[in-house]
């Protein structure tokens, strides 16, 4: 077993793990932030895309000992005092959604794609969430959701 | 074609059918509060695992458990000797082991259960069985399946069904014939949440299973028989889906779940990893289909003749009722005098397949769409005004001689496709990659581009058919709660993420005016709401809730009689009101009500249907059809081989869209898992085993697969169905393969006779192979 410490979603966490135990295990049974999805094992889906120092990364191939002194947010992480982030927004808005497994990989995916990219045509959106499979939409909608977010977060009402 | 009028009582109600209410569930969904059933857990829960069998054929010669035993932190080690009923299970033919004895008929099929304190030490016990195989040369080509010397592989035979369509003139002959043989591989459901549940040993000796699946109902009954318990004593709750498809109309880990808990006294959770959902789960059947089509000079239909062999694999499944929609929608939704079609379903030792979004239809429709073509080519003539001038309408008999009742705009549908802007040809300068087959790849800058358009057209029937007693059950509880009237709706209709949860919310604020409505779990203490398959929910769950909001109604209004004087006729409800109509009183419904609540459960049953008849395939075995066209433009690299999908344009007739935003996701999911079908998608089997059991392997269309689309809704009203509704979900995955595919022999004017297309066969090195 090894010790590691990282801030999740902002509350920091000791913990012990063992060496071979991967990040989105950790995240789901041992602090139960279930909203984090498994869907393939090898990282091609990206249900189980979180963010690490700000960037996008499949937690289903990192080990939990890699993120170790890393800040980690998590789907449940994304709100800020109750108000829901304007991707969640979008998302529910625009029918971003059908059966939602792989919605919290898109949207914290999306989440590090709009704060890289200046305005987005959406080809670049689709570009940038080709590492994410829906198997219910057709992705229609999910371009459009991420590209009413980016929107939304870069008009000058939003601070 | 006019819609049906609805009568409506309330004044329009926010939220109700025929807008854009946004779902119960998304809110918790984006904000990763909803819990899936791989997100169940229970105190002092273990974990289940599966021993599967490494060999498609084999006989089980003996089977040691004792090591597997002395693994640390293991509960449970259960074989067939610890089914505590019925050792076969099955949805249409109980053949299928919950867990293997004797034989092994399929790669993966269950031989052992393992209960362990953590899901590792469940894997690590379930190595450690001992299992003694004689290896069995696989029976895998169904065609030598149902020679007569084949081995056999079920006491029956190997023959799940063979269903024939005679009618009219065997021998008729036509001026031009034209011939192909065409193949569709075994596709995926691919839904993204593998199978998983929880099951909690109750008090009583009964169980509580929480699972993701399409149907409660059926459901309980296999596992009741199974577990050797009272239907009363199963109770089960739908736990959150990701995805279904028709791959969790089977059973997979329930009755498993449920063993392991009943025997430990525990809780046990089973959760499926993605290889293993590959093996855990039915696919679409592969299909062999042989046609002849007939026609005049001018185009005109005079006959079809097909042999369709879908391999079942191991296990019926619903194999029967896939052969049979095979056989009904063989030739297209065109009127052709005279046809002759056989469909088998046979066993064999590859997967089992059973349901998958289109059922039957999809296989054929990518056949005799093929033959359209290959027709219009042979007479000159253009592929759409072909079908066109052949397409079936209201009033058509079927070759079954079912005459069509309800809207059938076939030629409508394809003139709308077919008039849709087309983009732009060529590319913007300067050159972007990501335009191009390969994309970033940099294999071309624009030379051995050649572009395609191909449009197809489809249908299938809507919910259940050839006398199945198919009905939906809705419970409906009205009452007040501070000072407002709030409505309960209660069904077991499972929201696998079509959206069938706010259809039933939309139906119950139209009919009783009241915004507030709440939708309780689904679980089998409401009667069944049948399957969350065949396009059904909408119309039959939809038309339950709007039966007993209707008797909630009138009970209501009886009441306002009773108390205000008068007959409830002169009564009506509106804006959370009841008035008079005769002096104009009003009082609100939550007065009325005071603490009291008016509760009523009702069964939505369609029309009767009937059997085809095993010879001739004649009956009226289908209440209602869905139509659906699709234009495809794509782009081929042909060269390499490479394709590049520019834009997919449909159109359907939906009768009413009760959400047109769910009825668009719908369109746009379907039409995607259509054009997998064409690109990409292949659970590629070899002498009975799967080679691509991941998603690394097994691909499914990426964002940048799937292109723009174009979508043209038409609302025609099914004059047989609750507010004119017909089945969404499966018409787009029907007509979008045949489309692709067309579009890329417009590209190439090579045959492509096989789906998926692959790169080899746009570059013509496996013409010969395919005939």
């Amino acid at each position: 077993m090894r010790r590691i410490s990282l801030t999740v979603n902002g509350v920091k966490h000791d913990a012990m793990v063992e060496p071979r135990q991967l990040l989105v295990y950790f995240l789901r049974e041992q602090l139960a932030l279930t909203g984090t999805n498994v869907g393939c094992d090898t990282s091609t889906c990206g249900a189980c895309t979180i963010l690490v120092n700000g960037k996008s990364a499949k937690s289903c191939t990192l080990l939990a000992v890699q993120a170790d002194g890393a800040e980690v947010t998590t789907i449940e992480g994304l709100a800020s005092n109750g108000e829901m982030h304007p991707l969640q927004k979008a998302f529910h808005e625009s029918h971003g959604l059908q059966c939602g497994y792989c919605t919290p990989g898109m949207i914290m995916a999306s989440v590090d794609l709009i704060a890289n990219n200046d305005a987005m045509s959406d080809e670049d959106i689709r570009m940038g969430l080709e590492g994410n499979l829906c198997r219910c939409t057709g992705y229609q909608n999910i371009v459009k959701s991420v590209q009413q977010a980016a929107g939304e977060m870069r008009s000058p009402a939003s601070t | 074609m006019t819609p049906t009028k609805e009568r409506t009582i309330a004044p329009p109600v926010r939220g109700g059918v025929g807008t854009s209410a946004r779902r119960q569930d998304s809110v918790p969904k984006v904000k990763g509060e909803f819990a899936y059933s791989s997100d169940l857990w229970a105190e002092g829960m273990l974990w289940g695992a599966t021993v599967r069998s490494p060999h498609p054929r084999a006989a089980i010669r003996s089977l040691d458990i004792t090591d597997a035993l002395t693994v640390s932190g293991v509960h449970a080690v259960l074989t067939h000797e610890d089914v505590p009923g019925r050792k076969l299970f099955g949805m249409e033919i109980v053949d299928q082991p919950v867990l293997a004895w004797d034989e092994i008929r399929y790669e993966g099929e269950p031989v052992a259960l393992v209960a362990a304190d953590h899901p590792e030490n469940a894997r690590r016990a379930a190595d450690r069985l001992r299992v003694d195989y004689e290896e069995l040369p696989p029976l895998v080509d169904p065609e030598r399946a149902v020679e007569p010397d084949a081995p056999q592989l079920h006491a029956s035979g190997n023959l799940i069904r063979h269903a024939r369509i005679r009618c009219g003139d065997p021998a008729v002959t036509a001026d031009v014939v034209i011939e192909g043989t065409y193949e569709t591989a075994m596709q995926d459901q691919a839904f993204l949440g593998p199978e998983s549940g929880l099951a909690v040993p109750a008090e009583d000796g009964g169980i509580d299973l929480y699972v993701a699946t399409q149907w409660l109902h059926v459901d309980l009954e296999q596992l009741a028989a199974s577990l050797g318990l009272p239907q009363d004593k199963v109770r089960i709750t739908l736990a959150g889906v990701g995805g279904a498809f028709g791959a969790r109309e089977d059973l997979s880990m329930q009755i498993h779940c449920c063993m392991l808990a009943l025997y430990t006294g525990r809780p046990v959770k089973m959760m499926y990893s993605r290889e293993e959902s590959f093996f855990g789960h039915v696919h679409r059947h592969p299909a062999r289909m042989h046609y002849e089509h007939g026609a005049t000079r001018e185009g005109e239909l005079v006959y079809v003749k097909a042999r369709i062999v879908l391999d079942g694999g191991a296990y019926a499944s619903s194999s029967t009722a896939v052969c049979a929609n095979a056989t009904a929608f063989a030739c297209g939704p065109y009127e052709v005098p005279n046809v002759q079609v056989d469909a088998l379903a046979v066993y064999t030792n590859n997967p089992p397949c059973g349901a998958m979004r289109g059922f039957g239809a999809v296989q054929a429709c990518f056949a005799y769409e093929s033959q359209m073509d290959k027709l219009a080519d042979a007479l000159g003539m253009d592929p759409v005004e072909l079908r066109m001038k052949n397409a079936m309408s209201t009033g058509s008999a079927m070759p079954t001689g079912q005459i069509v009742e309800g809207p059938a705009p076939v030629a409508e549908l394809l003139r709308r496709v077919k008039e849709m802007s087309l983009p732009p040809a060529g590319h913007d300068a300067p050159l972007d990659l990501r335009s191009l087959p390969g994309g970033v790849s940099n294999t071309t800058h624009g030379e051995g581009i050649r572009r395609g358009v191909g449009y197809a057209i489809g249908f299938k029937n809507i919910a259940f058919s050839e006398g199945s007693d198919d009905f939906a059950t809705a419970r409906v509880r009205l009452f007040a709660a501070g000072g407002e009237p709030q409505v309960e709706v209660h069904s077991a209709a499972a929201e696998v993420g079509q959206g069938v949860g706010v259809v039933q919310i939309q139906v119950a604020r139209t009919e009783l005016g009241v915004e507030r409505v709440t939708l309780l779990p689904a679980d089998t203490t409401v009667g069944s709401a049948g399957s969350s398959s065949a396009s059904r929910q909408t119309w039959m769950t939809g038309g339950a809730v709007k039966s007993a909001c209707e008797a909630v109604r009138a009970r209501l209004l009886e009441r306002a009689a009773g108390e205000l004087g008068g007959s409830p006729s002169d009564f009506s409800m509106e804006g959370g009101k009841i008035v008079s109509q005769t002096n104009g009183i009003e009082v609100s419904i939550a007065d009325l009500l005071g603490r009291d609540s008016i509760e009523e459960t009702r069964e939505y049953r369609h029309r009767k249907t009937y059997p085809m008849d095993p010879e001739t395939g004649q009956g009226d075995a289908h209440v209602a059809f869905a139509f659906a066209a699709h234009r495809a433009i794509v782009d081929v690299d042909t060269e390499l081989g490479l394709v590049r999908v520019v834009e997919l344009a449909t159109a359907q007739d939906v009768g009413k869209a009760i959400n047109p935003l769910s009825v668009e996701g719908q369109i746009e999911g379907g039409s995607a898992q259509g054009l997998g079908l064409a690109l990409m998608e292949e659970i590629q089997v070899s002498n009975g085993r799967i080679r691509n059991p991941s998603f690394t392997d097994y691909l499914i269309p990426t964002v940048l697969d799937m292109p723009p689309m174009k979508i043209d809704v038409l609302e025609l009203g099914d004059p047989e169905a609750p507010y004119g509704v017909k089945g969404v979900g499966e018409a787009p995955t029907i007509s979008s393969t045949p489309a692709v595919i067309a579009a890329l022999r417009d590209a190439t004017g090579r045959a492509l006779e096989r789906a998926p297309v692959r790169p080899e066969d746009v570059v013509g090195l496996t013409e010969r192979e395919v005939r």
